[in-house]
């Protein structure tokens, strides 16, 4: 399934003696970005060149980008479906934890950089990118305002069977974004061991819980 | 000298009160009171001491061959400092290659003052000669100040490197999924309350590529388009690119060239 972004070396300037006969193709700069790629990072500390080895989803979605036009709808149903089938539902049976420790998490946007030593707990950066509890300014807003987001989804009781469709939707979201969104830029926080069980399970109650300032 | 550092460092201390004020307040008025802070701090920009010791190291006599870096080209003849800037990264005849202003300034300083440029490549930044890279590429691209970015896509190389730069962009990767464009393929994105250009296009004057090297206030350091790559690679959870690597220069190329026209107001200052 892993497929790497580095295929054979193939140096800069072959492909510029080529490109003296005919002009190069696309796939002679998809080439000649797997060699630069080969030759141009190191590891370092946690950080190891073997991040760079590219899943299905990112090398289509990452191709997409490029060409400037999305997967067409088929590409992008096979990707959802394979990444819909990586979701592993909580070991417990529990889906919500404690808001407050989710709040902790969602403000944090520590973990996984080369500064970063292993075993260090992960941040879930939620408020990089979201509007989460209203007194918190200082969100980015490069995915959706999350402020009332269970309020908005008439959840009252998440425990209860009438809640059970968005809870184990928002679980999914979380778990892998990709499940529902091929080329989302939300990174996959349980499928990549980003965040834990019990990390998720708190966000999830930071999202879903009555009491939490996200619903108020 | 020394005074105008204590003047300037007061003053950093003042505008952060104030912008520290501001951003207690609620939504808009904390961006504006940022900005207000960013404007002050124009006024008072410590990057003149870098620049300044940039050119005391361009004209002096160093190296194995002590030699200065005068005769050193740019890509517009020996010597040319000015408008150099806002047409790099280029093509190089004599090493055979795209290179950006660090990259170049190392062969220079190899060819002419007999520096081993491997060994400069591999110093950690702001230490050693790296530290002096850093300051004489303030030097030679604040010589460009108010010009507009003009880069060439004449050499096949050029133009190779371009589409390598767009590729690499777009590269989704590492445990994240992050790619360039995950902050920067937007307009009006942010992460937190920090402002991000949209880097796929000309993000306009002194915004992005036409905006560094910058002094960064937070860390009280002065970071070249080299470092500035480096962190962001740091926080996309990518593995470190080597310095003056090839996927360094490609991404130069790339946000040089969508930045056409764009203004340089380097040395810049920044959070």
């Amino acid at each position: 399934m892993k497929k790497t972004m580095t295929f054979a070396l193939f140096p800069l300037a072959a492909l510029v003696l080529a490109g003296c006969t005919s002009s190069p193709s696309g796939a002679d700069y998809d080439k000649a970005t797997a060699a630069v790629v080969k030759a141009s990072f190191q590891d370092r500390g946690i950080a190891k060149v073997d991040r760079l080895q590219q899943d299905e989803a990112n090398r289509l979605c990452s191709a997409a980008d490029v060409a400037g036009k999305p997967l067409d709808e088929k590409t992008a149903k096979a990707i959802e479906a394979a990444n819909l089938k990586t979701v592993k539902m909580p070991t417990d049976g529990k889906f919500i934890g404690d808001w407050k420790e989710g709040e902790k998490i969602a403000q944090s946007g520590r973990g996984l950089t080369w500064s970063d030593k292993a075993g260090d707990a992960n941040g879930g950066n939620c408020y990089n990118c979201h509007q989460m509890d209203k007194k918190e300014i200082s969100f980015g807003n490069l995915g959706p305002s999350l402020y009332n987001y269970g309020k908005l989804r008439g959840v009252t009781d998440p425990n209860a069977a009438a809640s059970k469709a968005i809870v184990e939707y928002t679980w999914g979201k979380l778990w892998n974004s990709r499940a529902f969104n091929a080329c989302s830029q939300m990174p996959r926080a349980g499928h990549m061991g980003i965040l834990n069980e019990k990390q998720l399970q708190h966000v999830m109650a930071l999202l879903l819980d009555p009491v939490s300032p996200v619903n108020q | 000298m020394k005074q105008a550092v204590v003047n300037r460092s007061a003053f950093v201390a003042v505008a952060l009160t104030l912008g520290a004020g501001a951003a207690s307040a609620q939504g808009n008025a904390a961006l504006d009171g940022i900005a207000k802070y960013r404007e002050m701090l124009q006024d008072g920009n410590p990057a003149e001491l870098f620049e300044m010791k940039g050119e005391e190291l361009w004209k002096q006599k160093r190296g194995p061959k002590n030699a200065s870096l005068e005769q050193c080209d740019l890509g517009k003849g020996p010597g040319v400092i000015k408008g150099a800037f806002v047409e790099l990264p280029r093509y190089f005849k004599d090493t055979g290659r795209v290179q950006d202003l660090e990259t170049r300034l190392i062969t220079c300083m190899e060819t002419l003052q007999g520096f081993k440029g491997e060994d400069i490549a591999k110093t950690p930044f702001g230490k050693g000669e790296m530290a002096n890279v850093t300051a004489l590429a303030t030097f030679v691209a604040t010589a460009s100040k108010g010009m507009r970015f003009n880069l060439s896509q004449a050499h096949d190389q050029e133009k190779t490197m371009y589409e390598v730069g767009k590729r690499l962009f777009f590269a989704r990767g590492g445990p994240h999924d992050f790619s360039c464009a995950s902050c920067h393929g937007i307009d009006g994105g942010r992460i937190r309350l920090q402002d991000l250009p949209n880097l796929t296009k000309n993000p306009g004057n002194g915004v992005g590529f036409a905006a560094w090297p910058a002094y960064r206030v937070s860390n009280s350091q002065m970071w070249g388009m080299q470092l500035r790559l480096n962190d962001c690679y740091r926080q996309q959870r990518f593995p470190e690119p080597k310095f003056g690597s090839d996927a360094t220069i490609a991404l130069g190329v790339y946000m040089g060239v969508n930045a056409k026209t764009a203004e340089s107001i380097v040395p810049a200052i920044k959070r």
